[in-house]
């Protein structure tokens, strides 16, 4: 058997053709596995990047309020070894409380809020915890399938600290009844579902403020150095 | 004991907002990786994003990591005796246009340590993100018509028919690479 860092009992692979754009655009010819180098070891680090006081907080980068639930997002980046995280980027974007998207080809006949853009970034801290103050996603259409909705979701992206660990994923809510029709979800192995699923969590909710959900994430680090004399 | 990552799931057609906000006015300055003074071959590196039947892919987003001129990364992890050039950046990130390209202004990249000591040819490494990759793909772009890519360890991994894949085409300054997701002219990816 040849080595592979795939991990397909955890991770959806490339082609899942439910998801039908997966199709033209999935590699399908073996990947090369490749030992770590210094080029797979180093990685684009943004810890003195300039974040705003309202990077972090979706509600407060405009005159006036959001409209929709306010939720707490919060939670921990670690290495596969359980490591912290500090000083890493992550960044995230969404839709609206009414599933709309402050983007031109979204054309979803849904409103537009002038009160929320949907994006958002910060460092996580020494300890690698992260925490938005946002609004909590709608669900919109695609054309995928007939009736084909996304659940509610808010789209991560994270650096960590090497080419190795760069990351991308979706925050789904525990419970969401769309999540059984949808594709793009369905994608990942069942088993490993949960591991992007927030849960409603009352000790990170604030009293008459905002619902609190924890999203903790785990990156991939290169593997370890092999000792050369 | 060993965690487990969490799964990956793809970027989406609408993240233009978040990640690459000069998409909408057609700002590329985010592709810019060398500044004037930088040190090296100043090069324009155009990427060209195919499916698999070769039309382009529109809403795609494309990521370079690269060292300097001289074969230096800015990362703690590179401990060879000399800085980073200043007036260098080694990360770029473009979104795709509506014919498929991204153009960076960079220089080409020296070589860089590989394994027992050895030095790399040298590359430029690539992240794609596109609706429909349910991951991340990856890459990496050497230039075609160096003489170290003879002795490269990494393209040594990859089938001889598969390598020209991997080769940017051009000369001093102006250096075009195609990537073809799939389909018969398949872009060598690496499981990194």
């Amino acid at each position: 058997m040849s080595k592979s860092r795939l991990d397909l009992a955890n991770q959806p692979g490339y082609t899942y053709e439910p998801y039908h754009s997966t199709v033209k655009r999935a590699p399908v010819k073996p990947l090369i596995f490749m030992p770590h180098t210094l080029s797979e070891r180093t990685g684009p680090l943004f810890g003195d990047m300039p974040i705003s006081e309202t990077d972090h907080d979706l509600t407060r980068q405009h005159a006036g309020e959001p409209l929709g639930q306010r939720m707490i997002v919060e939670g921990r980046v670690v290495d596969d070894e359980g490591n912290p995280l500090p000083r890493t980027l992550i960044e995230i974007w969404q839709t609206n409380a009414a599933g709309r998207y402050r983007h031109k080809l979204d054309d979803f006949r849904a409103p537009l809020d002038p009160n929320f853009t949907g994006s958002g970034r910060i460092l996580t801290d020494d300890n690698g915890r992260y925490r938005f103050l946002t609004v909590k996603p709608g669900a919109y259409p695609w054309n995928n399938h007939p009736n084909a909705w996304r659940p509610a979701h808010i789209h991560f992206s994270l650096f960590g600290p090497s080419f190795v660990s760069r990351f991308m994923t979706q925050m789904y809510f525990d419970g969401d009844p769309m999540l059984a029709y949808d594709p793009v979800f369905q994608a990942i192995p069942d088993r490993a579902k949960h591991r992007v699923l927030a849960g409603f969590d009352i000790n990170l909710t604030e009293e008459k403020w905002a619902l609190g959900y924890r999203f903790d994430l785990v990156l991939r680090g290169p593997d370890a150095t092999p000792s050369e004399s | 004991m060993d965690l487990i990552p969490t799964a990956n799931q793809p970027i989406g057609p609408f993240y233009h907002f978040a990640l690459t906000p000069g998409w909408a006015t057609g700002d590329r300055s985010a592709g810019v990786m060398a500044g004037p003074e930088a040190q090296g071959e100043h090069t324009r590196l155009t990427v060209r994003l195919l499916d698999g039947d070769g039309r382009p892919v529109t809403n795609g987003m494309i990521e370079l990591w690269q060292a300097d001129g001289c074969g230096k990364y800015n990362h703690p992890a590179d401990t060879q005796p000399r800085t980073a050039d200043p007036a260098f950046r080694g990360f770029g990130r473009l979104a795709t246009d509506d014919q498929g390209l991204c153009v960076f202004e960079t220089v080409k990249p020296g070589r860089v340590p590989g394994l027992k000591g050895q030095l790399q040819a040298p590359h430029i490494n690539v992240s794609i993100y596109a609706p429909g990759l349910l991951r991340r793909v990856t890459t990496r772009i050497y230039f075609a018509g160096d003489p170290a890519n003879d002795s490269d360890q990494v393209l040594e991994l990859v089938p001889e028919d598969r390598r020209p894949t991997l080769f940017a085409r051009g000369e001093q300054g102006e250096w075009c690479f195609d990537l073809h997701l799939s389909g018969p002219r398949e872009t060598v990816f690496f499981d990194v």
